[in-house]
């Protein structure tokens, strides 16, 4: 209790009830355990996978990862892994983070951070298929 | 942005080592927090020892003794003594309950004793429970209908009025919300296990008609959504009530009603 001069006077109830409820979160919610139940398949598939590339040369590598059913399984465990992930950072984000410019920031950079990470692995694994 | 020490002023310094009772053959120690806003000083831990002997089997019952016998200026809520008003809710030995259905043998060797984790203390061990009480009452915990009142009651199937088991036995005590870390570090936005299980005995009863309100009010990031099933609630309740599972249903019916 400080005896600081009060600023603002709200009853507790209007504290408590704030702006309301934003009406969502569940889509979040649904999402991240899609993602988890996606990614149990896709982690085993894609550790296989590196396995099986263990000391192979640089062309037989691009060749098992541009075949056509590698590549699909490696995108979908990056769309998977990637989405899952940046909707975990965010929780912890709002969980600690209290100073509303920083948590704008943290959630903007992991947005874009996670985007990124996405694209870059997905532009790699569509070169090795195409060929460009 | 994230705070990881405590203010200065919340540093707990040793404090007051009280006489050992003349007359005891057993007596039990007693570490106790105290505060008060009256003097400034950061909050201590006082040694205090009971007679055994002359006192009930409870953690409430060696509070009371110390308060007659010892410290009149040891400050705590208590009323009922048997578990049904949550006055007494506190954390002994590193749990929060109630020290009226704490019993001393549960606990082996020095009794510690401190405020529910996490809210303003008012004085040595009571809370300031505004702002929870607060987030009970925005869940509206009371019937909601829009059909006409009949003429004599809201009448509800046994099979109906069994889901409210589990439910409806909370007292409020606030032993499961300040137990839970996601509580603690967002209580603001977050409304706790205690107000949630109570939004779901609400949801869940036959009679009330607002249920898609109250899901749509509770839909939110932080209102519901900051609970991440640590259970720590679950583990704490006195009551033996199961608030963790509450919100996991409420989750549910959320998923289920757009999905």
């Amino acid at each position: 209790m400080s005896d600081a001069p009060v600023k603002h006077i709200r009853t507790p109830l209007a504290r408590v009830r704030g702006r309301g409820a934003a009406r969502s979160g569940t889509g979040h919610f649904w999402r991240q355990r899609l993602t988890a139940v996606a990614n149990i398949p896709l982690t085993i598939a894609a550790v296989i996978i590196i396995i099986v590339l263990l000391g192979r040369n640089q062309a037989a590598a691009a060749q098992i990862l541009g075949s056509p059913a590698v590549a699909i399984i490696m995108l979908l465990f990056v769309a998977s892994v990637t989405t899952h992930m940046r909707i975990g950072m965010q929780v912890i984000i709002e969980d600690y983070v209290h100073d509303d410019s920083a948590k704008l920031t943290l959630l903007m950079a992991n947005t874009f951070f996670t985007v990124a990470v996405a694209l870059a692995s997905a532009y790699g694994i569509l070169k090795l298929s195409f060929g460009v | 942005m994230v705070q990881f020490a405590l203010p200065k002023n919340s540093k707990i310094t040793e404090g007051k080592t009280w006489p050992h009772p003349t007359t005891a053959r057993a007596e039990r120690e007693y570490r106790i927090y105290r505060w008060s806003p009256d003097d400034g000083h950061n909050p201590r831990i006082d040694t205090y020892y009971v007679d055994t002997g002359d006192c009930g089997p409870m953690v409430l019952d060696a509070l009371i003794w110390i308060k007659n016998n010892v410290d009149a200026t040891l400050t705590f809520r208590r009323s009922c003594r048997e578990g049904i008003c949550g006055s007494c809710a506190m954390n002994i030995d590193g749990t929060n309950t109630l020290a009226c259905t704490k019993a001393m043998s549960d606990i082996s060797g020095t009794v510690r004793i401190y405020p529910l984790p996490h809210m303003p203390v008012v004085k040595d061990l009571v809370p300031d429970l505004t702002n929870f009480y607060a987030q009970h009452a925005s869940i509206e915990p009371w019937l909601h209908t829009v059909s006409p009142t009949p003429r004599k009651e809201w009448k509800q199937s046994h099979d109906d009025r069994q889901k409210l088991d589990g439910l409806y036995e909370c007292i409020l005590c606030a032993c499961c919300s300040t137990s839970c870390p996601s509580y603690w570090w967002n209580s603001d936005r977050y409304l706790g296990p205690a107000a949630l299980l109570q939004a779901y005995r609400w949801i869940s009863d036959s009679r009330d008609e607002a249920t898609g309100e109250r899901l749509d009010d509770l839909e939110d990031p932080f209102r519901l959504y900051r609970c991440h099933t640590i259970m720590n609630c679950a583990k704490a309740c006195p009551k033996h009530l199961n608030p963790a599972k509450a919100i996991a249903e409420i989750k549910r019916m959320l998923v289920e009603r757009q999905v």
